[in-house]
């Protein structure tokens, strides 16, 4: 008990068909990440500043669904969101609708030190993010040739593959080929072939028991523009307070609607329950059929993660030195 | 168990001072409101119709942050948001709108009609045009009194959100806008029929002098706005506050995990959550009880049950004449 613990997370729901070199490409990302944030802690770096340097480095590698490697827009663009939390003071930053903003994360975090406020999206982010000197790039950097086939795979899916939530728009017309779908396995109405290596996330808990999360996102593959998933919202894809922190990644409106993030830190502080067993109950009993992962540290130095999905690409590590990375059970 | 609602125009720090020519039509405001969906609940409509309902009227009405007469961002523009839940945890959400006369009923579209939750900015405003609802130009919901507010606030170099810093503008020489209205953020109703079934609405043009961009908690899911099986709440106040301690779901949740009554979730959750002077909220429980605390100087406020409960008030009890 004790120590300092970090959990990193490249997103919940993986193709069962994905290349082993994929695979492999991943597990190295979420190691070296995972080094990184050891590093830091090591040097005795506080839970907020490693969590944002993890992050940083996931959004950099264009391997994940953030920053660089982003979902597109159902007009191919990138639009990222990102938010971050500091669990001592519970002080937060959000951001979302960003087109050229390198680091999501650092802006969000910035939101939360240099502004007045604790969320800022689309223009009037990427204003602040001018004003702020961070590092701005044209939106094709964030623009993969494999995201691009990803999108357009997804576009033919959904001719296909529709919501049953939303009314049949031109179903009449539409001649119900699903058979041509191999695939059973759906995430976001989406099949999982179309369904790109997730939202990144990382929680830490320092030396002196304070613990904090970072989640970031391109968002929803052929989303509406304009459309806001869980990652940001503070409560939901990110929370931290005096006893934990969690960053969760899967159906951002599952997610969102069972308010996954601070219901962890609920059970803990108001039914006492453990890290674990809190984590497992939100998984279990708060998605209603949605589909999602956590990661998520306490203040005594634990580290715990679940999820209902098929997999999760994580990887962990404590003081004590216990490690491990995975994506499969 | 009976129907309730509860329907609120902002906390704040509302003076006790507040003179009769600007305190009258908001209580009038809020008595017709209530009126509205009371009716609709007598008249058997949903909850999440009678919220959507009373919100559009509290957004129609100028001399509330909301709609017509929403607060003005640091460059005189208007960017509304609004939420909307059940008890289902059905839930629809948008940020800033400029052109939409009814923030409301777009987050209720965007819920019903589109597979996501949240919709903001340019892509919001696409989906209304798409969607065939009610615009008109930006400046249509821009007032004079909200101009005089934000000249104010530009003055004190504030964003207004601390309502426990002395006020600096000397008040001899406060306008007559300058009503403590800079601290009135948001309106939002809650209702919950005979069987347990319950909703809540928040609508806002969030703070004055706010940075262009800047989204408060009435958008963001179990911070200013939540509804579950257990009850549905609406928060109002300095959303930074409302965002950090998670308000409208924790006051659910603390009735789940730790069993408090309604009203002493709400209590607790207003009291020892949030610091002083930064939140009010509505909320009604499944069986239809109802609570409307604040830690503000005053919110505006009214609610009324089916066993013939009704009250119009805008500060605490002990100080309401």
């Amino acid at each position: 008990m004790g120590g300092w613990s970090i959990a990193v997370h490249g997103g919940a729901g993986v193709d069962p068909n994905l290349p082993l070199q994929r695979q492999e490409a991943a597990k190295l990302l979420l190691t070296r990440c995972l080094n990184l944030g050891i590093s830091a802690l090591r040097y005795s770096l506080p839970a907020i500043d490693v969590v944002e340097l993890v992050v940083r480095e996931l959004e950099t590698d264009p391997l994940f669904n953030s920053g660089r490697g982003s979902a597109l827009t159902e007009k191919g663009t990138a639009e990222m969101e990102a938010s971050i939390m500091d669990g001592p003071k519970r002080r937060c930053g959000a951001v979302s609708g960003l087109t050229t903003v390198k680091n999501p994360i650092s802006l969000a975090r910035l939101v939360m030190d240099k502004s007045p406020h604790s969320y800022l999206a689309f223009s009037g982010a990427e204003e602040f993010a001018r004003k702020q000197g961070v590092e701005l790039v044209d939106n094709d950097y964030f623009i993969t040739e494999e995201n691009l086939g990803m999108l357009k795979l997804a576009k033919e899916a959904n001719a296909i593959v529709f919501d049953y939530r939303i009314p049949a728009k031109g179903l009449e017309t539409c001649s119900a080929g699903a058979g041509t779908m191999e695939t059973a396995l759906l995430m976001n109405g989406l099949p999982i072939n179309a369904y790109a290596p997730e939202t990144v996330g990382c929680v830490v808990v320092d030396s002196q028991g304070r613990c904090a999360a970072a989640t970031s996102t391109g968002g929803l593959m052929n989303k509406m523009s304009g459309r806001i998933g869980d990652s940001p919202l503070i409560g939901s894809g990110t929370y931290a307070c005096e006893v934990c922190a969690v960053s969760c990644t899967g159906e951002g409106e599952a997610i969102i609607r069972g308010t996954l993030a601070r219901d962890v830190a609920a059970l803990m502080e108001y039914k006492d329950l453990p890290l674990q067993e809190a984590v497992d109950y939100v998984i279990k009993h708060r998605l209603d059929g949605g589909q999602a992962g956590m990661i998520a540290v306490s203040n005594t130095g634990e580290v715990a993660y679940a999820y209902n999905t098929n997999a999760m690409f994580r990887a962990c590590a404590t003081e004590d030195g216990f490690t491990e990375v995975g994506i499969w059970e | 168990m009976g129907w309730a609602i509860a329907l609120h125009g902002g906390a704040g720090d509302i003076p006790l001072s507040l003179p009769p020519e600007r305190r009258e039509p908001r209580e009038a405001a809020l008595r017709h409101c209530l009126q509205v969906g009371v009716e609709a609940l007598k008249a058997q409509r949903t909850p999440l119709d009678v919220v959507e309902l009373v919100v559009r009227e509290l957004e129609n009405h100028p001399n509330f942050n909301a709609g017509r007469g929403s607060v003005l961002t640091t460059k005189g523009s208007v960017e509304m948001e609004a939420c909307i839940m059940d008890n289902t945890k059905r839930c629809g959400a948008v940020s800033g709108l400029s052109t939409v006369v009814n923030a409301i009923s777009l987050a209720r579209l965007v819920m019903e009609k589109t597979p996501h939750i949240y919709l903001a900015f340019d892509g919001a405003e696409a989906f209304a045009k798409e969607q065939g609802v009610e615009t008109v130009d930006a400046s249509k919901f821009i007032t004079p009194e909200n101009i005089e507010r934000l000249k104010q606030a530009k003055e004190a170099n504030r964003v207004q959100i601390d309502y426990t810093q002395p006020n600096q503008t000397d008040p001899t020489k406060e306008k007559p806008t300058a009503d403590g209205g800079g601290q009135i953020g948001t309106v939002g109703c809650v209702a919950v029929d005979g069987k347990g079934n319950s909703a809540t609405a928040t609508s806002t043009g969030g703070l004055v002098n706010k940075m262009v961009g800047r989204i408060g908690d009435t958008p963001v899911i179990g911070a200013g706005t939540y509804a579950n099986s257990y009850c549905a709440v609406s928060a109002t106040g300095k959303g930074e506050s409302i965002i950090r301690a998670t308000v409208a779901r924790d006051v659910a949740a603390l009735m789940e995990y730790k069993g408090l009554s309604l009203k002493e979730a709400a209590a607790y959750v207003v009291e020892e959550c949030t610091p002083k002077g930064t939140c009010g909220l509505v909320a009604v429980s499944a069986t239809g009880e109802v609570t409307m605390p604040f830690n503000t100087t005053g919110m505006f406020r009214a609610c009324a049950t089916e066993d013939g409960y009704s009250e119009i008030a805008i500060w605490p009890p002990s100080t309401q004449k």
